[in-house]
């Protein structure tokens, strides 16, 4: 239909014009259904000192939500900025609060990277919700001014038995894929856990990095009065409208209506000509700022581009291009469609911006003007709709202390530790049991291959991957003519969070540094995405506080500084919250991809020294191990940040100067797992022993290999190197023991004077789980 | 494309010229992904990456083209059935199909438009177990004398990258076993089929040997340290094949 006609059909809505709103204080307003408390409602009518037209009361509604406002978590979140050190700041070109952190790489190269969740859509409908969840987060990257080069994908499921985990898991993998494969970007990594916690609420976490040159960066603002607001992409239309607001700010239940329309539709296709569109818009230098439509669609864009420009806008809304010519004002400022962007064009620029967009042919349509009255006016067929201060709706929404105190049942929980506990009685202590029970572990649904997932993504596409899952970290090269590059990983472990909230977060956080060390790179900077259940239950908020100064504290004493991130709360179904989940993401600099280190022996690494770094203390609680045994209790590993630093510095030098030619974290499953999987990795064998481990140590041979203590990790050092190596380690004080070798010839992982597992049959069981269950 | 292009990754914007001078187009159409990654092979071994966008019809003289994988028009139709109808893609087939039989390599999408274009038989359909599937993959070398194959040997193994949705090739019988009679099955996939293709044909040549289209990718397998496990360099073949024939003076 002619945009006449379009105007025609809209106009026959009876508007609520601020006018009118003016005229008629007493009008109820669905302000409880579209999720606003009333103390908010009020403090609305307060802010405008009338009651809010419909539109206005559709933005505050939506921008004044806990995922758009972070009202619960915004006076814990404040420590992220506040513990930071001038050194932690030097790398930092952009911080917290634009669509996404930027950090110097070095040689005018600039890296951004952001974490996000998508898990409520992810529950109603699996593939579009972890679809639109890549898009999302992807264009956060794009309106940074950076080519996006890679994603990431943390996924947290129900038990693995359960019938409703494969409908999720299906979806889910398949969406991720479908999208970001139809992008061109490479998935590298991520995580995979199943557990009942998440039955009713898997996470699926995405994460998305870019890169750009210095001057390229961009960000979310609309200054220079005159200048022209665009909107462009995808069409608007009725899908996720209320998104944000309505699914994730309560909990789910049986009693409602499906709320499959609140989830958007995705269109990867149409991303990716955006993304290409805009990397020629910044080329050309043809905007003057741009943000994504996301969360909240256009209340939150112009909102937000106004609040952080010259302060004025102006927009005719009936010049938005819709999919669905009978939504309402309301709904075309609430609606969540994808793949759109918005931006702001200098006069001059016109003509050019309108070329690029036909090239490409993308749809635009002109919808106002920045102004420098401090005021966000937007219209419907000439008459005032919204009339506000762009910064009540942005940034001033509430701020809640919500009460929180340390749950009655912590201590009981923290006393019922895994030996003492009946399912911690009859531990394998022959060779013969612990060779069953690694074979076990590796089985096991969080440990098991995790290809069945990553091979339904793209990891080659660009020709810059370096490493990819099932390596530590995901390597992607920047500069192919020096080797300058990046890694990421992203870590969080649920029950050791759950048992401490506070070390559990810096748990998650040490592992996502010795990953990314473990590669090879220099951790430089965290994004961080907190999952969590509901604020409103103080044993909950508690665990979020404590996890937030756990992860401040424990960034402050690493030196990476938080970037960016993103808080998802009320993952609970009634009154059963998730694991406290907080997945730390860690950035990574490499001056030459050239010397990353993989993560297992080829057969040429024949006779290389099998090293263990660090210490190995008896810390079976919350562990693997304990968790196919059911058991969980007691206080997780201890963590030792000054260790972490140094034994990342031992592995990035050891990388550099080529002392080690693979290496291996060791975090969830422990040695037993670490070895495993080395040796799985090219399929060659090893003969280690544990006995100078035991005695050193003084633990037993079960206690050694699955212990998850932390600051290890397991490096293969070629012959030539072992002298260098060890005057290294001796140099630096770190704990060090040469455990064994590998044995190209042998077709088994030797552990001596204990068992000898054929790799052919560890290979079978840990290989058949994923495709067992899901076909 | 070069137009649009940020000067990072990929960029192939610098032509190395020393080896001959060939220039070798790579064809850009909207939902494109592999055609950075096709440049950058091109450029490896020696030759000029040239960019062809597909709503331009200008070939800009190049010696051969390629027809890069991705997903053109968001395979929201049937893969390639929109590409197929470029004005570039009109170009490549009256160049494919003339006296000067121009040499057309189709990777993935790219060998889906090609069959869309009828310069190759057949078709592919989704993979028969329905699911996005990348891995290395092994292929036997079943015709090492078209303009794409020949630096390899006959019968020779090679693995580069698999990664695709809709893979299975299928074709009637008649067709399969005129393919096979005449030895136009360029490649066929070693050990377990992938994806449910007939009679495990990987990749296929027309009968003049200058189109040849497959649905592995060889220009991911094109340098040390970034192909398959890391260190598959098998593809880089098929951008020697090409150079080759173009030098053998049989543009």
């Amino acid at each position: 239909m002619s945009a006449a006609e379009q105007t025609a059909e809209q106009k026959k809505f009876n508007m609520d014009t601020v006018a009118n709103a003016a005229a008629t204080p007493e009008t109820e307003l669905p302000w409880a259904e579209l999720g606003l408390k009333q103390n908010e409602f009020e403090e609305v009518v307060k802010v405008l000192g009338r009651r809010p037209t419909a539109a206005e009361l559709a933005m505050y509604s939506v921008m004044w939500s806990e995922h758009c406002s972070y009202k619960s978590s915004k006076n814990h979140l404040r420590q992220f900025g506040d513990k930071v050190t001038e050194e932690m700041k030097k790398d930092m070109l952009v911080g917290i609060g634009e669509n996404a952190g930027v950090t110097n790489l070095g040689d005018g190269w600039a890296v951004t990277f952001k974490i996000e969740s998508h898990n409520s859509p992810t529950m109603i409908e699996p593939y579009q919700g972890a679809a639109t969840g890549i898009g999302g987060i992807v264009r956060d990257i794009i309106s940074m001014g950076a080519r996006p080069v890679a994603v990431m994908d943390p996924l947290r499921f129900g038990a693995i038995d359960h019938p409703d985990t494969a409908r999720v898991i299906h979806g889910a993998v398949a969406g991720i894929g479908g999208y970001g494969n139809s992008l061109g970007l490479p998935n590298i990594g991520g995580e995979m856990v199943f557990d009942s916690v998440y039955q009713g609420n898997p996470l699926v976490n995405a994460l998305a990095v870019g890169v750009m040159r210095h001057e390229d960066i961009r960000l979310a603002n609309a200054s220079g009065k005159g200048n022209k607001v665009v909107l462009f992409g995808a069409r608007t239309g009725g899908d996720g409208i209320g998104g944000a607001s309505i699914l994730s700010s309560e909990t789910f239940d049986d009693t409602k209506p499906s709320k499959r329309p609140a989830v958007q539709v995705g269109d990867p296709f149409a991303e990716k000509i955006l993304i290409e569109c805009c990397l020629e818009l910044f080329k050309g230098s043809l905007v003057e700022g741009i943000q994504d439509l996301g969360a909240a669609g256009i209340s939150c864009a112009t909102s937000e581009l106004a609040s952080n420009g010259d302060g004025g806008m102006e927009v005719e809304l009936t010049s938005v291009l819709l999919r669905d010519p009978t939504l309402t004002p309301g709904e075309i400022l609430m609606s969540e469609s994808q793949e759109r962007m918005m931006a702001v064009v200098s006069p001059e620029n016109i003509e050019a911006f309108e070329a690029t967009m036909d090239k490409w042919a993308v749809e635009y349509s002109w919808l106002g003007e920045v102004t420098d009255t401090g005021r966000l006016i937007i219209k419907w067929d000439g008459e005032v709709i919204v009339d506000v201060d762009p910064r009540t709706v942005a940034h001033d929404g509430p701020v809640y202390d919500r009460p929180y105190a340390r749950p009655e049942w912590q201590d009981a929980l923290q006393a019922d530790t895994f030996k003492s506990s009946e399912a911690g009685a009859n531990l394998p202590a022959t060779g013969e049991e612990l060779k069953a029970a690694l074979v076990e572990l590796m089985a096991s649904p969080n440990m098991c291959d995790k290809s069945w997932i990553t091979n339904q993504y793209d990891r080659y596409v660009g020709g810059n991957t370096a490493l990819a899952t099932p390596d530590d970290a995901g390597v992607i090269r920047v500069d192919e003519e020096t080797g300058l590059g990046v890694a990421l990983a992203t870590d969080a472990n649920g029950r050791y969070t759950f048992l401490d909230p506070y070390h559990g977060a810096q748990l998650a956080l040490s592992e996502s540094y010795r990953n990314v060390a473990t590669s090879g790179a220099v951790p430089m900077a965290v994004s961080d995405c907190l999952n969590f259940g509901s604020p409103e239950d103080s044993d909950v908020m508690w665990q979020l506080a404590e996890a937030i100064r756990g992860l401040s504290d424990g960034c402050m004493e690493l030196g990476v500084p938080v970037t960016g991130g993103n808080v998802s709360l009320y993952n609970q179904t009634g009154d059963t919250p998730i694991h406290p989940t907080p997945v730390v993401a860690m950035l990574g600099k490499f001056d030459d991809v050239a010397r990353r280190t993989p993560s297992g022996w080829r057969a040429d690494a024949d006779g290389q020294a099998i090293y263990l770094l660090g210490t190995t203390f008896d810390e079976l609680d919350g562990s693997e191990f304990a968790n196919i045994r059911g058991h969980l209790g007691g206080l997780p590993p201890k963590v030792n940040l000054g260790a972490e630093k140094a034994l990342g510095a031992i592995l990035i030098n050891a990388s550099r100067d080529g002392m080690i030619d693979s290496a291996h974290d060791l975090s969830e499953g422990g040695l037993g797992a670490a070895l495993g999987e080395m040796a799985l990795r090219y399929n060659v064998g090893a003969r280690v022993s544990l006995e100078d481990l035991c005695n050193r140590d003084g633990v037993d041979a079960f206690t050694a290999l699955f212990s998850e203590s932390q600051a290890r990790a397991l490096v293969a050092v070629p012959r030539s190197e072992e002298v260098r190596f060890n005057d290294m380690t001796t140099a630096r004080n770190f704990p060090v023991l040469r455990l064994g070798v590998v044995d190209a010839a042998a077709t088994s992982l030797e552990i001596q004077g204990q068992f000898d597992l054929d790799l052919a049959e560890l290979r079978e069981a840990h290989e058949a789980t994923l495709p067992k269950h899901f076909g | 494309m070069s137009a649009t292009e940020l000067p990072l990754i990929g960029d192939y914007s610098t032509p190395n010229t020393e080896l001959n001078g060939a220039r070798i187009g790579v064809i850009t159409f909207p939902g494109t992904l592999d055609d950075r990654d096709a440049a950058r092979a091109v450029r490896m071994t020696g030759a000029e990456a040239v960019s062809l966008w597909h709503a331009d019809n200008d070939l800009q003289n190049v010696d051969a083209v390629i027809i890069p994988g991705g997903f053109s028009y968001g395979d929201y139709l049937r893969a390639g059935a929109i590409a197929r109808f470029a004005p570039m893609m009109d170009k490549i087939i009256d160049a494919a199909n003339s006296d000067a039989k121009l040499p057309v390599l189709g990777i993935c999408n790219g060998f889906q438009i090609l069959t869309e274009s009828h310069l190759l038989p057949g078709s592919m359909i989704k993979n028969d177990h329905l699911k996005f599937l990348c891995r290395d993959q092994v292929l036997r070398v079943e015709n090492n004398s078209t303009a794409w194959t020949n630096q390899y040997a006959q019968g020779e193994e090679i693995t580069i990258v698999l990664k695709n949705q809709d893979g299975q090739y299928v074709a009637d019988e008649k067709t399969l076993d005129a393919l096979e009679a005449e030895g136009r099955v360029a490649f066929s996939y070693v050990g377990w089929n992938p994806n449910g293709s007939r009679r495990n044909i990987a990749g296929i040549t027309n009968a003049a040997g200058n189109v040849v289209g497959l649905m592995p990718h060889p220009e991911h397998a094109i340098e040390a340290g970034y192909g398959p496990d890391h260190t598959g360099t098998d593809g880089l073949g098929f951008f020697t094949s090409v150079l080759t024939h173009l030098v053998g003076g049989q543009k």
